[in-house]
């Protein structure tokens, strides 16, 4: 039977304290904090960190791969093929876009789950909405990525007894391509037919895995209505205390990236044996059976999500806004980068995407952790978010270079410290985003 | 095989060189003019008697069009080289082998550079199509990492660190307020210095070389032809140049408290000149001060001082114009500011001054008289990178 192999989630290190939106937009905010991709990181550049997180974990030959998100990097270009090069995945490993909406996450899931071989199923999404709305302060960026298969591909550590997919249209939420912010109908609409689809396809789903509600360790309900979801929870016979948590209070709604985080969350604390649904409502409601197997017992996670969650640096409003793009500063007083050559990067797609050296070289160094040599802080050097770090780096086994830093409090950075490469989008000139790698700070057990 | 070098066999007879400021007023073909002009002028020659021209510039013009149409010069020879900051001593060196070589029988060396114009602060770069993977951190940033580098390889703590790169600052902005060609004409003290806002690691601005348009130029002939245009004549000892392979960037062993390349051409210029202790027989040296640590290095790379020694000289005062051995006593890249493609002509034209005793009584170096050699040192790039230039002059 096909199911999970492996998980991986990227939470970006910044957090928002909702606390500091009112005072500046008058309005919205709340308590607890969000996430906050920096700005550096776009979907394309997580759903790497999330699928990286899940292949150090679970080591696999991939031979397709998916990657839904809400807000795409780039349309008419395929994002996944980034994703495709930043993993070094087979030349002849598949990879297919998913884009538009949270459902679109599903989509993948589900074709990643039934296609052939072990498949990557990558769902990363940036929550972004107006100044002091609902969506700014409810949302959360970040990605996850599921390693499926059968037990051909692996031991399988969630089976996927039962999936169930109501499709209804009506219009809840909706955005326009290139708006920065989705628009809502009036709540309780959607709230009311999310409530009878979720109902609905939670019914059907555990008929058909023949398992009983009260059988259910874990009701997942995702999706971007939260008080649908609360709803839908609350009616579903499952008791308050095995319903999982959304993770508002830390990291918030991460879109087309929840179905899958709040999976990978769930599955980092259940038990062999335990039944746990995945319900999503997204334009009608999918619901997913899982039963955990004994494999389970023996996984772990690169990064689990709760520590991940608890982690993160404090990013002020302000800045939160200039990385969205939605409060223009002052550009650094330096020519803007030009575009980076399509030719030239084409060539050299093992390098840039890849981390890894030529033909011949040992090994690529997108694996390898290192410590810093020497570094600067450059107040100079054009950056979207000056100033800009930039350290020498050697790395673990030998080999040195003079990469950015990023994810790091300049104030902070010492000779010595552990650092590991992160792939991140540099800067976007004509509309084309320059991905490379840069390092972060090596934190809590995120080191190999 | 072997570096043999051309010593004696070229003599520079004509000198020109332009402010280093901001000539917001002129454009590349004034500068150029005025630099020729003045080394035509200098050398007792016209355009025509010049047989074959070299334009040394980074990035103001491309071709030898750029200097051959504001010179109106028909059926010559002119040819713009560049290479990185040492461009206008590359063109030197151009100059002077087409001589040595026979095949003219003088030729002109051109450095110019109009960068002021760019719209930007500091130097700027011409962005050559690439996969978007090289490194985008400034010079200053670059040099930055051998301040700290410097002073935990030899035991020097930060604040004396500071105020050995204030030192030297001080004492290229107090030769500089001795220059009538120089940017910045104003003494700065080590406090003032010391209490400057970081921009780049531990760098302030006023660790960095000023941002300045200029343009100098030098005409060269066989030595042998030499009096026939001065009595004074400037004869070439040594021009090496060094282009490193780039490997100090991803060299573990690489510690960023010395530049090979600039030890290896330095070497090789010694060894041309027949010099055995530089600090003993040099008059003065000039040295590419693009960054106050850079000068700090360099000291060490070219011989001024043994290793983990120069920044106790320069407290002592001995690059100082009355010191056992001035350097810059112009006021180097950092009070003349860095026209890039004329810097290494200029460095020459202060060669040129003071070997032959025309500086100024205020900025006389203290070796007038009792030595007779100069050297200047142009490089380009970053530390783990660069080229450089060295050249060893004497009357």
């Amino acid at each position: 039977m096909h199911g999970i192999l492996g998980w991986g989630v990227h939470l970006p290190h910044h957090r928002l304290d909702r606390a500091q939106i009112a005072p500046v937009a008058g309005t919205g905010g709340g308590t607890g904090t969000r996430t906050v991709a920096s700005y550096d990181e776009d979907t394309t550049t997580m759903g790497v960190a999330a699928a990286r997180a899940a292949l150090r974990a679970r080591p696999a030959g991939v031979r397709s791969l998916w990657f839904a998100t809400a807000e795409p990097a780039y349309l008419d270009k395929t994002n996944a093929t980034a994703v495709h090069a930043a993993l070094r995945l087979d030349r002849d490993a598949a990879a297919y876009d998913a884009v538009g909406s949270v459902r679109s996450a599903l989509g993948a899931l589900r074709a990643a789950l039934t296609g052939p071989g072990t498949a990557l199923a990558v769902a990363a999404d940036l929550r972004a909405g107006l100044p002091g709305g609902p969506d700014e302060a409810e949302g959360g960026d970040g990605a996850a990525a599921l390693v499926v298969g059968s037990a051909a591909d692996g031991p399988v550590l969630a089976e996927v007894a039962a999936w169930v997919s109501l499709t209804e249209e009506f219009t809840d939420r909706w955005r326009v391509p290139g708006k920065p912010a989705s628009r809502r109908w009036e709540e309780r609409f959607g709230e009311v037919v999310y409530a009878r689809l979720g109902a609905e396809a939670l019914k059907l789903a555990l008929a058909e895995a023949g398992v009983a509600t009260e059988d259910v360790a874990r009701l997942i309900v995702a999706g971007t209505h939260a008080r649908a979801a609360r709803t839908v929870a609350a009616g579903s016979g499952v008791p308050a205390g095995r319903v999982a948590d959304r993770l508002h209070a830390t990291v918030g709604n991460t879109g087309a990236a929840q179905p899958a985080m709040l999976l990978a969350a769930a599955l980092e604390t259940a038990a062999p044996g335990d039944h746990l649904v995945l319900l999503t409502l997204s334009d009608g409601a999918d619901a997913i059976v899982l039963r955990a197997t004994a494999a389970l017992a023996e996984y772990r996670p690169a990064a689990p999500v709760a520590e991940q969650a608890a982690a993160g640096a404090p990013v002020s409003y302000g800045a939160y806004l200039a990385w969205r793009g939605l409060l223009r500063v002052e550009p650094p007083r330096r020519p803007e980068p030009a575009r980076p050559s399509s030719s030239a990067a084409s060539r050299n797609a093992d390098w840039k995407y890849g981390f890894a050296g030529p033909p011949g070289a040992p090994r690529p160094m997108a694996d390898v952790a290192g410590t810093i040599a020497a570094f600067t802080v450059d107040r100079l050097a054009y950056s979207p978010s000056p100033p800009m770090v930039f350290a020498v780096v050697d790395f673990d086994g030998g080999g040195r270079l003079p990469v950015e830093l990023t994810d790091v409090d300049a104030a902070e950075v010492a000779v010595g410290d552990r650092v590991e490469p992160t792939f991140r989008r540099l800067f976007t000139a004509d509309g084309i985003h320059n991905y490379f790698w840069k390092a972060r700070p090596v934190r809590g057990g995120t080191e190999r | 095989m072997g570096s043999h070098g051309i010593k004696d066999r070229v003599a520079i007879v004509g000198m020109g060189c332009t402010r280093f400021t901001e000539h917001w007023d002129k454009g590349v073909d004034e500068l150029l003019l005025a630099a020729t002009g003045d080394a035509f002028a200098s050398a007792g020659v016209d355009k025509e008697q010049v047989d074959a021209y070299w334009l040394g510039t980074a990035q103001s013009g491309m071709s030898g069009l750029t200097l051959s149409r504001p010179l109106r010069l028909r059926d010559k020879p002119v040819t713009r080289v560049e290479n990185f900051c040492a461009t206008g001593s590359e063109a030197l060196r151009q100059a002077a082998y087409a001589v040595a070589s026979g095949a003219y029988d003088m030729a002109m060396a051109v450095g110019v550079e109009k960068v002021k114009d760019s719209g930007y602060q500091g130097l700027n770069a011409f962005p050559i199509p690439g996969d978007g993977t090289a490194r985008t951190l400034t010079a200053a940033a670059m040099f930055s990492m051998v301040a700290p580098a410097y002073a935990d390889r030899y035991g020097v703590s930060e604040q004396e660190m500071r105020t050995v790169l204030a030192r030297i600052a001080a004492k290229n902005h107090a030769n500089g307020a001795r220059n009538p060609r120089a940017q910045f004409r104003r003494e700065m003290s080590v406090e003032r210095l010391c209490a400057m806002p970081a921009v780049a690691g531990g760098l302030s601005v006023f660790d960095c070389a000023g941002v300045a348009d200029g343009s100098a130029a030098a005409i060269v002939v066989r030595a042998e032809d030499a009096h026939r245009y001065t009595d004074r004549p400037l004869y070439i000892k040594a021009l090496s140049f060094v282009a490193g392979d780039g490997g100090g960037l991803t060299d573990p062993a690489y510690d960023y408290t010395t530049f090979p390349e600039v030890a290896a051409s330095a070497a090789d210029a010694y060894a041309q000149a027949g010099v055995t202790s530089p600090r003993d027989e040099l008059a003065m040296a000039e040295v590419h001060d693009c960054f106050t640590p850079t000068e700090l290095v360099l000291l060490e790379d070219l011989g001024f001082a043994e290793r983990g020694q120069a920044w106790k000289e320069v407290l002592a005062g001995g690059y100082d114009l009355d010191g056992a051995l001035p350097v810059n006593p112009d006021g180097g890249l950092k009070a003349c500011g860095h026209p890039v493609g004329a810097s290494g002509l200029r460095m020459m034209f202060e060669a040129w001054l003071q070997l032959r005793g025309e500086a100024p009584d205020e900025r006389r170096i203290s070796t007038y008289g009792s030595r007779s050699l100069a050297l200047t040192h142009n490089l380009g790039g970053y530390p783990g990178e660069m080229v450089s230039f060295v050249s060893i002059v004497g009357v």
